[in-house]
């Protein structure tokens, strides 16, 4: 698939999209999005530039490989529900520090928890389509 | 103390494929670590014969049904008689395997296991939460499975490791269904609050299908007959398995629950007469097969089954003489059968055989062996001066006053006389006579292989002699318990000429001349060997064949490789469930409100009918797929209208991957064909159409329906909650990440498992089309 529109949009659409992603997963908190939906357009966007740039360039835009992707992801779970056991409270509590971040807003557990989430779906994603498209 | 044994578990757990270094590290440190609990439970000794009680308790904060489930432990009389079992028998069966297995490269392997399965087995003795109890229960067995197929290369030793694991398996899934009921009848878990219930639990109508669960547990474990056929199967394990787990400890497991369940569940006839009856014929039939063997491990097997037996049918005729006798005789029997079990062992690793037809004259090359032999088999045979003498003289005296004296002390003398034959066949035969070719090229073994029985040996031999302080202190702190009054056990060796003791002589001696007839016997007996045909062990067999049958038949016609038959399955079954509980629950369906369905709507509705429609007819599976996204994007469209844009935006980015996948899968499809007759995709429509109805009327259901008071309180719950609670305004996602985060984990966990799956399966394929 060798079109220069396609290419050329793609990257164009390859920054956008994924912030687009990140948008939805920080406000998933207030309103309509989260973590899963996140995760999905980053995938359609890691998608894209399979279609655009072929594998090995898809591949390497992705920069860690899918499987990391889903190891990073369960990994930040499992920390943001370890991390109230450190404060003696129960798996998974939500943790909310008493300060906030500029723009990002207050970062508690539960968005730690949706990172996670987030970067499940895109390693799921890419690893099944990536697989496939192996020849 | 818990930490003590959860630490083992985590010793076990270090690199089992570890250097020599370790193993030889592993050699000392696990007697070393027997040896010091065995010092740990020791000093409790004096303060437990006095009378008291330690309670460690390790509350699990978990409450099911209003039982609590725990991880108390309890060092009473009767755990620490086995907790010094365990820990100092432990220690010479560690000591002796670490020279058994020599330089072999799964020593540590062993150890590993030996070490988890004692860290169980002590769990076990010193539980006094019956969940907990039954916890470490099934530790005993896993860890029992992975010691009897310890060669795992060998068939024999596999097929005999998953024999004993579903035969004590099946039981442990019966002890954990008594143990509810017991629970629930009770109203408590702990073993010795429930001993205040005992009126209430007798009079319950669960009370028999009670006991019986429970005693299934305890017969299975026991190895009592008709389930006594997979001890012998277990002699597959190494010998300082069978010196340790099948003579010495694990089998004593369903021993110390009926002891320990005495308080509580017995003192009604049935307990009695069940235990009575199924240890006696557990002694005879133990008995009778324990000396038609040639192997010394299953002659010996067979013999510790017919002492099992004894054991149970003493504990349940449950008399303050008969449950002294028990006790006393199962130490004596821990003590002389662990001692020959490593006899036997130290024979095979002398002369390379374990047949008694091959061997007679060891006596010159292995005197040290002998020496233990001796000792251990006088003790079996019930001679004086030995605890063997001490315990068979309480179990006859027992029986003499016991309500069946008449045929419990007919099968004592029947078991005793196997005893007698079983103690000749090994110290005897082996050693004495002219040397066989075997016998010539034996070797003695070395000293640590000779510690652990001769110990044993002698402890059994000395114990004896300080009877009397014995009883008071051991004996009678067990005794107490089992019975649940206190009671003083008074011991002696010589109790004068009385019936025991004439009883005893005349076992001895008809014992000699039986074994002095066995060749002659052998051949008289073997035409009962048709009996294995019908025996347990067939019926075993037949079980096990049945239920492969069984799962390969289920599998041909459910799971036979076609897709499409997996989805009917799937889609039949969840008809059949959901109309059913719809029709048995609901019944009706309710439009009260009439239709108020605006234009666009139907104009949506038409478009995903049509393009559903579309997919049965065309011939194109590319556009059938994007028939099928619109239809998806249909429905996003209506969750859009009614107000549910977190499912909206998802499903529009699911149904957008999900189009873009299949055509990568397209790629690798042969070209499409119809492969169906048309009676097969009438039926298939039908299933579809019936899905498809039944999902409509299920909707209509819940929106009818919905308004249960629980569930408003539910959406009221979560509304009012999200944000003080959660710091959220979109509730969905607060339920997501922080009211249910553990159902996400436990899905993005499955979602994870589910790709590593597939990324599996498409490199398998492409696997194959390469050597193509």
């Amino acid at each position: 698939m060798n079109s220069l529109i396609l290419s050329t949009a793609a990257r164009l659409l390859l920054p956008l999209l994924l912030i687009f992603s990140v948008f939805l997963l920080l406000r998933g908190h207030y309103e309509p999005g989260g973590g899963f939906v996140g995760g999905l357009t980053a995938a359609a966007a890691f998608l894209l530039c399979l279609f655009a740039f072929g594998l090995p360039e898809a591949r390497r835009i992705l920069w860690i490989s899918p499987l990391s992707w889903i190891a990073a992801g369960l990994t930040l779970a499992l920390t943001a529900g370890l991390l109230p056991m450190l404060f003696r409270k129960p798996f998974l509590t939500g943790l909310w520090p008493e300060w906030d971040l500029p723009i990002v807003g207050n970062l508690g557990r539960p968005l730690l928890f949706d990172m996670g989430v987030y970067a499940v779906v895109v390693g799921v994603v890419t690893l099944i389509v990536f697989e496939l498209a192996e020849e | 103390m818990l930490q003590v044994i959860l630490a083992f578990f985590g010793l076990g757990r270090t690199d089992a494929r570890s250097r020599k270094q370790f193993r030889l590290v592993l050699r000392w440190l696990a007697p070393l670590i027997a040896l010091g609990l065995f010092i740990y439970f020791a000093r409790f000794v004096p303060l437990v014969a006095a009378g008291e009680r330690f309670v460690v308790p390790l509350p699990w904060e978990a409450t099911v049904g209003g039982v609590a489930v725990s991880l108390d432990l309890l060092i009473d009389g009767l755990s620490l008689l086995f907790a010094l079992i365990v820990s100092g028998i432990g220690c010479l069966v560690f000591l002796y395997a670490g020279s058994y297995m020599g330089d072999d490269e799964r020593t540590s392997r062993l150890f590993l296991w030996l070490l988890a399965f004692m860290a169980s087995m002590l769990g076990l003795v010193l539980s006094s939460n019956l969940f907990g109890m039954f916890l470490f229960w099934e530790l005993t067995g896993i860890t029992s499975y992975m010691l009897i197929g310890f060669n795992q290369d060998e068939e024999s030793s596999r097929a005999s490791a998953l024999q004993a694991l579903l035969v004590t398996g099946v039981g442990g899934l019966a002890l954990l269904a008594g143990f509810t009921m017991l629970a629930v009848i009770g109203g408590g878990s702990d073993v010795v609050d429930l001993r205040q219930s005992t009126a209430a639990i007798a009079a319950s109508p669960l009370y028999i299908p009670m006991i019986a669960l429970i005693l299934l547990g305890a017969f299975t474990k026991s190895a009592q007959f008709p389930f006594h056929f997979w001890l012998p199967g277990a002699m597959a394990a190494p010998t300082p398995v069978s010196a340790y787990l099948h003579s010495a400890t694990m089998v004593k497991a369903g021993i110390f629950l009926v002891a320990r369940l005495t308080p509580v569940t017995g003192d009604t006839t049935v307990w009695i007469a069940t235990i009575t009856l199924v240890g006696t014929a557990t002694a005879l039939v133990g008995g009778w097969l324990a000396w038609q063997q040639s192997d010394l491990k299953r002659i010996l097997a067979y013999s510790t089954v017919s002492a099992l037996g004894m054991i149970m049918a003493l504990l349940g005729v449950g008399s303050p003489l008969a449950v002294k006798g028990a006790l006393t005789f199962l130490l004596a029997h821990a003590l002389y059968k662990g001692a020959l079990f490593m006899v036997a062992g130290s024979v095979d690793h002398g002369s390379h055989t374990r047949d008694i037809n091959e061997l007679a004259g060891l006596l010159k090359k292995m005197p040290w062996t002998f020496a233990a032999a001796a000792m251990a088999a006088v003790s079996l045979a019930g001679l004086p001066p030995t605890m063997g003498f001490l315990g068979k003289e309480v179990d006859f005296e027992a029986a003499l006053e016991s309500e069946y004296a008449l045929w419990l002390t007919s099968a004592l003398m029947a078991a005793s006389f196997g005893f007698v034959v079983v103690a000749s066949l090994v110290a005897i035969r082996p050693f004495f006579g002219a040397a066989t070719a075997a016998a010539e090229d034996a070797h003695e073994s070395p000293p640590t292989m000779l510690a652990g029985p001769l110990l044993l040996s002698i402890a059994g031999l000395c114990l004896a002699f300080y009877a009397g302080w014995f009883g008071e202190t051991f004996i009678s702190a067990a005794m107490s318990e089992t019975l649940g009054t206190p009671h003083v056990a008074k011991l002696a060796l010589w109790h004068g000429v009385n019936t025991p003791l004439l009883l005893s002589a005349g076992s001895f001696a008809v014992g000699l001349v039986l074994y002095a007839m066995r060749d002659r016997l052998l051949s008289a007996a073997a035409p009962f060997g048709v009996l294995a045909a019908i025996g347990p062990a067939a019926v075993y067999r037949g079980l096990l064949a049945g239920l492969k049958w069984f799962a390969n038949a289920q599998t041909r016609v459910i799971q036979n490789g076609r897709l499409s038959i997996y989805i009917l399955c799937t889609g039949i079954t969840l008809i059949t469930l959901l109309a059913a509980s719809w029709w048995f629950r609901v019944g009706t369906i309710e439009t009260a409100d009439g239709p108020r369905v605006k234009l666009y709507e139907l104009m949506i509705c038409g478009m995903m009918l049509a393009a559903a429609i579309f997919v049965t007819k065309t011939g194109s599976r590319l556009a059938a797929i994007c028939l099928l996204g619109s239809v998806g994007y249909g429905i996003s469209i209506l969750f859009l209208l009614f107000a549910a844009p977190d499912l909206a935006m998802t499903q529009l980015a699911i149904e957008t991957l999900t189009v873009i996948l299949f055509v990568f899968v397209l790629y690798r499809l042969p070209r499409f064909k119809r492969y169906t007759s048309t009676l097969v995709r009438a039926r298939d429509g039908l299933i579809a159409i019936g899905f498809g109805t039944i999902m409509a009327v299920l909707a209509f259901s819940v929106a009818e329906h919905a308004i249960d008071p629980s569930e408003k309180e539910l959406t009221d719950g979560i509304n009012r909650m999200a944000y003080p609670e959660g710091r959220g305004r979109n509730e969905v996602n607060v339920i997501l990440v922080d009211f249910r985060a553990l159902d996400t984990l436990g899905e993005i966990t499955v979602l994870s498992i589910a790709a590593i799956g597939i990324l599996a399966l498409l490199r398998l394929r492409l696997g194959e089309e390469r050597e193509a």
